[in-house]
């Protein structure tokens, strides 16, 4: 193939698709399935760094924009956690190892991992699914221990059955020197000794000190408390990054859907810090 | 300066259409609009404004992406081919060459989009000063001189006679292709034309309307102003205005089963339709108010913040003339030229 010659640096334009192969399916809850993907000859489909996102399409169903949720320190593979929600997520949850995907990407900006992040103390807050774009992120500072303070992560779900990743949390996390997990569940649930509460509660009954960097990501009423609750901690807006969540179609800040004030989402975005979110028209 | 008498035009449009497609504004059904040319077109050169804007010639109105189908259990994916063969866009006026440049910082803007790079590569625009200016015309307020427009080729058509001068390379290719048609002509008769046209635009109602206070700044300032509220109601969310608009250029992707595969395809979309935000966890702009003021402010704030001031607007009228509940962008500048905020 050769290169495109309209877009210098690319093979082809940037809305055509790669073909990926499903090499692994895990289901995390019964809403979330978390999908390996590879190149057909094997490895990955194309380098990423943490919180870039990449559309998925299913050819005759539907496209719809992911963030990838493996680590750019994996070399072998990628990874999407994918909640099902609508007519492609259905369609995702019914397929198979070695079925076939397709893949563009990947888009938009990244957690500034070798920037502003580096150096600094890390404190990860999810909410459900809202641990996808995060887990990229945790893994890499993971994987590159030595260039991070302490890392501490706040997870909660619905129930101790809609934790995802649960496995990996629990066998390398929770065993990570420097590395602080707290999981809470909303509601009491048999078999589970852990906390009992929702995410924003949780956050202001550790009262973590603010010499850190905060990364928020969750269902909106979860972040609109977290935010409140660090704010209250004595963070400023500028020590918290979130990820944002449009409707996209292009992924290239062309097709208009995600544009918010001067931003468009895919390409703009969908790392945010705070202070930048205040920017924007309140239309998120 | 050339110039070809009025009546020898059929042979420069098979002269040019010798050479390359030939596109220009064709009357059919009572109604003109960009179409190719042959032996049998009805050539509207007298009606202002086509009813679209000819921003299809760069950015069609449903283009194919790429296909894909099995091959022995393998998912194959076929682009589709870019424009490869030149083509001359024929009659264009001022504002609608500002749209095509607006489109530009679009598309060409990176990652550059390759289906509408190599279209503009290939398209050769002719322009076409306006001789009689109508009272919905408010291209003098975007800067835009419709007495002398951008283009590769300007014309002008001034009684029997069509002036043509070229005024970039891809002109001077295509004037040196039908040199043979034109002869030499006084640059005199164009000028006064120009001071004739500029002097109807000067007594246009919308001409000189202010923009004070959009821009930019306007994303902040006028966002939460109760105007949007006043002004909104009448729009049906029909999207007429979107789609004669030279400068919208939202689109949507989507999938054509063609019984042996997928045609992956895209087409216009608007911002003025419910469905066009919506996601599986629901939709950031739910009222018709928030896209009535999506659409504004992107053409008068957004889009200027985002590209050294250039509104995305360029004056047409066309919403001004088609909107079924007389809704327009001059509405708009003016509800808040008013109240001031």
């Amino acid at each position: 193939m050769h290169e495109c010659k309209y877009n210098p640096g690319f093979m082809r334009d940037t809305l055509i698709p790669q073909v990926g192969i499903i090499t692994d399916i895990r289901t995390e809850t019964p809403d979330v399935k978390t999908f390996r993907v590879n190149a057909p000859g094997g490895g990955k489909l194309f380098e990423h760094m943490p919180g870039q996102c990449a559309m998925v399409c299913v050819p005759g169903v539907s496209e719809a924009m992911f963030s990838i949720t493996s680590s750019p320190t994996n070399k072998e593979y990628q990874e999407f956690s994918i909640k099902r929600c609508g007519v492609l997520t259905d369609y995702l949850h019914s397929m198979q190892v070695g079925d076939e995907i397709l893949v563009r990407g990947p888009y938009g900006n990244n957690f500034p991992v070798d920037t502003e992040l580096k150096g600094k103390n890390l404190l990860f807050i999810a909410g459900g699914i809202g641990l996808a774009p995060l887990r990229s992120v945790i893994n890499y500072c993971l994987d590159h221990r030595e260039d991070y303070g302490t890392i501490d992560i706040l997870y909660g779900s619905r129930s101790a059955d809609d934790l995802v990743q649960r496995k990996e949390i629990e066998e390398v996390w929770m065993n990570t020197p420097g590395v602080n997990v707290y999981l809470t569940i909303d509601r009491p649930q048999e078999g589970w000794d852990g906390h009992v509460g929702f995410v924003p509660a949780y956050l202001k009954e550790i009262g973590f000190d603010t010499n850190k960097v905060a990364l928020l990501c969750g269902p909106p009423i979860m972040i609109k408390f977290c935010l409140q609750g660090l704010m209250e901690l004595g963070f400023s807006r500028e020590q918290v990054y979130t990820t944002l969540e449009l409707r996209m179609k292009c992924g290239v800040g062309k097709c208009g859907r995600c544009n918010i004030g001067t931003k468009y989402v895919c390409k703009d975005g969908p790392v945010f810090r705070f202070d930048q979110v205040d920017e924007l028209p309140n239309e998120y | 300066m050339l110039k070809i008498n009025r009546n020898d035009l059929p042979s420069l449009f098979a002269a040019i259409r010798q050479e390359s497609d030939l596109y220009l504004p064709v009357k059919t059904a009572g109604k003109t609009n960009f179409a190719a040319w042959d032996e049998t077109a009805q050539v509207d050169l007298d009606t202002l404004k086509t009813v679209k804007s000819p921003k299809d010639a760069f950015f069609p109105q449903s283009e194919n992406l790429y296909s894909c189908h099995q091959e022995g259990g393998k998912t194959q994916i076929v682009p589709e081919t870019l424009r490869e063969e030149p083509f001359v866009l024929f009659g264009v006026r001022g504002c609608d060459v500002r749209g095509i440049q607006v489109l530009d910082k679009v598309f060409l803007s990176n990652p550059v989009d390759s289906y509408y790079a190599a279209r503009r590569e290939q398209g050769t625009v002719v322009s076409f000063a306006c001789h009689a200016p109508e009272t919905s015309c408010f291209c003098k307020v975007f800067g835009i001189d419709c007495a002398d427009p951008e283009g590769d080729v300007v014309t002008w058509l001034v009684g029997e006679e069509l002036y043509w001068q070229p005024k970039t390379e891809k002109g001077e290719a295509l004037t040196a292709k039908v040199r043979h048609l034109l002869s030499e002509a006084d640059e005199a008769v164009v000028a006064a034309e120009q001071t004739a046209i500029r002097g109807i635009v000067e007594k246009l109602p919308y001409s000189n309307l202010s923009l004070e206070g959009w821009g930019g700044e306007a994303a902040k300032t006028r966002f939460d102003s109760p105007v949007w509220e006043q002004l909104y109601k009448p729009c049906l969310a029909c999207g007429t205005c979107t789609f004669v608009c030279p400068t919208c250029q939202c689109y949507d992707i989507k999938d054509y089963d063609t019984g042996s595969g997928v045609q992956r395809f895209r087409c216009w979309d608007s911002c003025m339709y419910s469905d066009f935000t919506m996601m599986a966890h629901g939709n950031n702009r739910t009222s018709q108010m928030q896209r009535f003021r999506q659409r504004f402010l992107h053409k008068l704030a957004y889009f200027p913040a985002n590209n050294d001031g250039m509104f995305s607007c360029v004056g047409c009228g066309r919403c001004v003339d088609k909107c079924p509940s007389h809704l327009n962008i001059l509405k708009v500048i003016k509800a808040f030229a008013k109240e001031g905020v």
